[in-house]
C-alpha cells in the first residue's frame, strides 16, 4: 500500500513554495521506487511551518515536517521521513504538538486534516451530520438550535445568528436568499480563507441549514477578489456538492431545493458592509444602504435575506450534529462558543488558533505566538482589524470576549490580533487609519468621505510640529463627528485606531518636533 | 501576461451573453471582459450596457467604482504588495521605497511592472505579502522584490534561488 503525504495548497503554503515542496517529493519518490500517494489539504493555521507535510503512520498518526523547502526534500527522504524518521525539520506527531492540542477546533476540525474537495472524506470525518440533523427538524426549530447556542456573528458586529434567521423565517416572500460574507477586508484576518480553502462544504453545509431553516432556495458567497485562490477553490467546491446531490433540486434526496453560486468581488473593502455587498452583488456600486430596512426584511434584490460571516455559517454544522448544548458549553459570558483567532504581524508564531472565548491576548501572543518575530518588545497590538483599537502592551490581559473588548473601548471585529513591536510609529498608524478610511469610503456621507482626509491631514501637520494643539484638537473633534454622525461603522468606527493610539501613545504624535520648534 | 487577447467586439458580445441572465450580472461580465483582454474597453461600456438594460453613464459608475477595474491595457507583470496594518508591522513600506529607489517601481504606475497597493491578502502571519500574476509570496524582503521586479520566475523566487 502507498503511504499518504499530504501536503497543504492553502494560500499561505503556497505563497512558501508549497507546490515545488509537492513535485519534488513526488520526483524523488519515483525516483527512489517508493510507493506514496499525494494528498493536497488546506492548511493547519500553523503559518510558521507552511509549507507542513505530513506522512501518514500505520496507526493513522499524522508526523508533520516543515517548513520543508524543494532542497529539504532529498534529505527527508535520506532520513526516511516516509517512516516517520528524524530530521532536523520533524516537529513529530502533529496534532499532539502543545500549540495544536490547547486549541478547541469545533469549525477548524477538519481543515488541513483532509482532502477539501473529497466529499466522500468530508463525510468519514464527520461532516453532513449536521445537514441530516436539520432535514429531519422543522425550520423552527432549526433555528431554535442555533438561537440556543448562543452564536453571535463573527464579521464583527457579533450580532445573534438565530435572532436574524427568526426574521428572514418570518417574512413571508416568494425567494429569499441565504448571503454569505466572504470579504473577509480586514487586516491581520484571514480564518474565512482558510476554511474556504481548506474546507469548503462546511461553509456549503452550514449555508444550506440555513437555507433549510429559513425557506430560502439560494444562495451567494462573496469571495473578495484578493482571494483567487479561495475563490476557485468555493467554484469548485460547490460543482462537487452538487454532482453529489449535497446542492441541487433535492439536498440528499430530500424534496428541499438548495444551490449556491460564488461570486467574486472587485477590490472595495465597503463591500465588506452588508448593504454595501448586497448592492454589489446586484452589480451596483457598492454603495452602503440607510438602515431600516433590514437586509433580512428586504436585502438582497428586495428580498429577505440572511448574510453571515463565513465562520458564522461554518459554526452552524457543529450546532446541529452535536446540539446546541455543545457549543453553548464553550465560552464565556454573552461569548459562546469558540473563536477561530488569527494572530499575524510581528510575531513569530502566527497563524490560526481556535478557542474557547475568555484566553486572554496576553495568553494568545506570548503561549501561541511566541512573542514578537524581530524579538524586540511588543508596543501594541490592534485587534479587530483596520477599524479595531490598539491596545498597549499593559492593556493585554483583557480577555478575548465581545463585552469585555468592549469595556476597554476596544472590539473583536472578526478576531484578527495585528502584533507591533516598538519601532513601531504609533502616529504612522493613526494616520493610517485615516488615509484607509478615505481610500475606501463609499463615498456616501460626509463625515466618512470628508472627515477622513481632513483627519489625515491635520495629523501630519500635527506630527511635523506644525500648530500641534490646535490640530490634535481637529483630530478630536473630528473623531467625535465621523463617531457620531457617520452613516455606517467604516467611518463610524475609524475613529477608535486613531483615537486609541493618541491615548496610549501620545509621545509618538508631534512632541519632540514641538519642542525642538520652541 | 501572455494569455490576453486584443480587444475584439465579437468575443466581447459573446463573454456578455454567456453571463448576461445570471441576477446581478455586472460584475461577473466586467471581472470575464478583463479577463479575457487585460481590461476593460470603452466600447465595451454600450455593449455592457445594452445587455443588462442599464444606461451607459451607470456602467461607468460602477467601473469606477471598484479598484479592480482597468480602463486601458498594461502588459506589465502585476505586483499587488499588501500594505495592510499585518504587513506593515513586518516593514512593507520601506520595500515600497526600495521599488522606487532601486527600479524606480512606484504604486502611481511607474516603472517595469505594475506595483499596485492591495490591502490584505490573508497572509498577515507570513507578511509582507503579495500576489504576482496571482500567484501569492510570503516574507517578502528587498532582495526577493528586487528579483520579482527584475522578472525572475516565482517559483525561483520561492525556492530561494534568486539571488
Ligand atoms: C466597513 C465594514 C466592513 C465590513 N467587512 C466585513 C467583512 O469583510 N466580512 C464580514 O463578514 N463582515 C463585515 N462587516 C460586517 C457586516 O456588515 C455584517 O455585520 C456581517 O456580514 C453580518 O454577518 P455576521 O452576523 O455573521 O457577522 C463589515 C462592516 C463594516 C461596517
Ligand atoms: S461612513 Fe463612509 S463608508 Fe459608511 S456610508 Fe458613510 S461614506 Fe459610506
Ligand atoms: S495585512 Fe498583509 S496580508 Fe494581511
Amino acid at each position: 500500500m502507498s503511504i499518504r503525504v499530504f501536503i497543504p495548497r492553502d494560500a499561505s503554503a503556497l505563497a512558501m513554495g508549497a507546490d515545488a515542496v509537492a513535485g519534488q517529493i513526488k520526483t524523488e519518490a519515483e525516483a527512489r521506487g517508493l510507493a506514496i500517494e499525494i494528498i493536497r489539504t488546506g492548511s493547519r493555521g500553523m503559518a510558521w511551518l507552511e509549507p507542513l507535510v505530513e506522512v501518514e503512520g500505520a496507526n493513522g498518526t499524522r508526523f508533520g515536517y516543515g517548513p520543508v523547502a524543494p532542497r529539504d526534500v532529498k534529505g527527508l527522504f535520506d532520513a526516511f521521513f516516509l517512516a516517520g524518521g528524524v530530521h532536523a525539520l520533524g516537529v513529530g506527531p502533529v496534532e499532539e504538538l502543545p500549540w495544536f492540542r490547547a486549541q478547541q477546533r469545533l469549525t477548524f476540525g477538519r481543515c488541513g486534516r483532509i482532502d477539501p474537495f473529497s466529499i466522500h472524506e468530508y463525510r468519514a470525518a464527520g461532516g453532513l451530520r449536521g445537514l441530516d440533523a436539520a432535514l429531519a427538524m422543522r425550520p423552527e426549530a432549526i433555528v431554535e438550535a442555533v438561537t440556543q447556542s448562543g452564536l453571535r456573528g463573527r464579521g464583527g458586529a457579533g450580532f445573534p445568528a438565530g435572532i436574524k434567521w427568526k426574521t428572514v423565517l418570518g417574512a413571508a416572500a416568494s425567494q429569499k436568499y441565504i448571503v454569505c460574507n466572504a470579504d473577509e477586508g480586514d487586516s491581520g484576518t484571514f480564518a474565512d480563507r482558510m476554511l474556504m480553502e481548506g474546507d469548503p462544504f462546511t461553509l456549503i453545509e452550514g449555508m444550506t441549514i440555513a437555507g433549510l431553516a429559513v425557506g430560502a432556495t439560494k444562495g451567494y458567497v462573496y469571495i473578495r477578489s484578493e482571494y483567487p485562490h479561495a475563490f476557485a477553490a468555493m467554484e469548485r467546491a460547490i460543482e462537487v456538492a452538487r454532482s453529489a446531490g449535497v446542492l441541487g433540486p433535492c439536498v440528499l434526496g430530500s424534496p428541499h431545493a438548495f444551490d449556491i453560486e460564488a461570486r467574486l468581488g472587485a477590490g472595495a473593502y465597503i463591500c465588506g458592509e452588508e448593504t454595501a455587498l448586497l448592492e454589489s452583488l446586484e452589480g451596483k456600486r457598492g454603495v452602503v444602504r440607510a438602515k431600516p430596512p433590514l437586509p433580512a426584511l428586504q436585502g438582497l434584490f428586495g428580498k429577505p435575506t440572511v448574510v453571515n460571516n463565513v465562520l458564522t455559517f461554518a459554526a452552524v454544522p457543529f450546532i446541529l450534529s452535536e446540539g446546541a448544548k455543545a457549543y453553548a458549553d464553550y465560552g464565556m459570558g454573552r461569548s459562546r462558543g469558540t473563536l477561530p483567532v488569527q494572530l499575524g504581524g510581528n510575531v513569530k508564531r502566527g497563524g490560526l488558533i481556535e478557542l474557547a472565548f475568555g484566553v486572554t491576548l496576553r495568553q494568545i501572543i506570548a503561549e501561541f505566538g511566541g512573542g514578537t518575530r524581530s524579538g524586540r518588545p511588543i508596543r501594541a497590538v490592534q485587534v479587530g482589524g483596520p477599524l479595531g483599537a490598539y491596545l498597549p502592551s499593559h492593556q493585554l490581559d483583557v480577555a478575548l470576549d465581545y463585552e469585555a473588548l468592549a469595556a476597554i473601548g476596544a472590539m473583536l471585529g472578526h478576531g484578527g490580533i495585528v502584533v507591533f513591536d516598538d519601532s513601531v510609529d504609533m502616529a504612522k498608524q493613526a494616520k493610517f487609519a485615516f488615509e484607509f478610511c478615505a481610500a475606501e469610503s463609499c463615498g456616501k456621507c460626509t463625515p466618512c468621505r470628508i472627515g477622513a482626509v481632513r483627519g489625515a491631514e491635520a495629523l501630519e501637520s500635527a506630527i511635523k510640529g506644525e500648530k500641534r494643539a490646535e490640530n490634535l484638537a481637529l483630530v478630536a473633534d473630528l473623531c467625535t463627528l465621523m463617531r457620531d454622525a457617520s452613516l455606517c461603522a467604516h467611518g463610524g468606527l475609524t475613529p477608535n485606531p486613531v483615537e486609541s493610539a493618541l491615548r496610549h501613545f501620545p509621545e509618538d504624535f508631534g512632541a519632540r518636533a514641538a519642542l525642538a520648534a520652541e | 501576461m501572455s494569455d490576453i487577447a486584443p480587444w475584439n467586439h465579437t468575443v466581447a458580445q459573446a463573454v456578455i451573453d454567456a453571463l448576461k441572465d445570471r441576477e446581478g450580472a455586472a460584475l461577473p461580465i466586467l471581472h470575464a471582459l478583463q479577463e479575457c483582454f487585460g481590461y476593460i474597453d470603452e466600447a465595451a461600456v454600450p455593449l455592457v450596457a445594452e445587455a443588462l438594460n442599464l444606461s451607459r453613464a451607470e456602467v461607468h459608475g460602477v467601473l469606477s467604482f471598484y479598484h479592480d477595474f482597468r480602463r486601458t491595457p498594461d502588459p506589465r507583470r502585476r505586483i499587488q504588495l499588501c500594505r495592510a496594518e499585518a504587513c506593515q508591522s513586518l516593514g512593507c513600506e520601506t520595500l515600497v521605497q526600495h521599488a522606487a529607489v532601486h527600479h524606480g517601481v512606484t504604486p502611481q504606475g511607474r516603472g517595469s511592472v505594475r506595483l499596485e497597493t492591495v490591502y490584505c491578502l490573508g497572509l498577515c502571519a507570513q507578511g509582507p505579502a503579495a500576489l504576482v500574476d496571482g500567484a501569492p509570496v510570503a516574507r517578502l524582503d528587498a532582495g526577493r522584490l528586487s528579483a520579482l521586479i527584475n522578472g525572475a520566475p516565482v517559483e525561483a523566487v520561492l525556492a530561494g534561488e534568486e539571488a
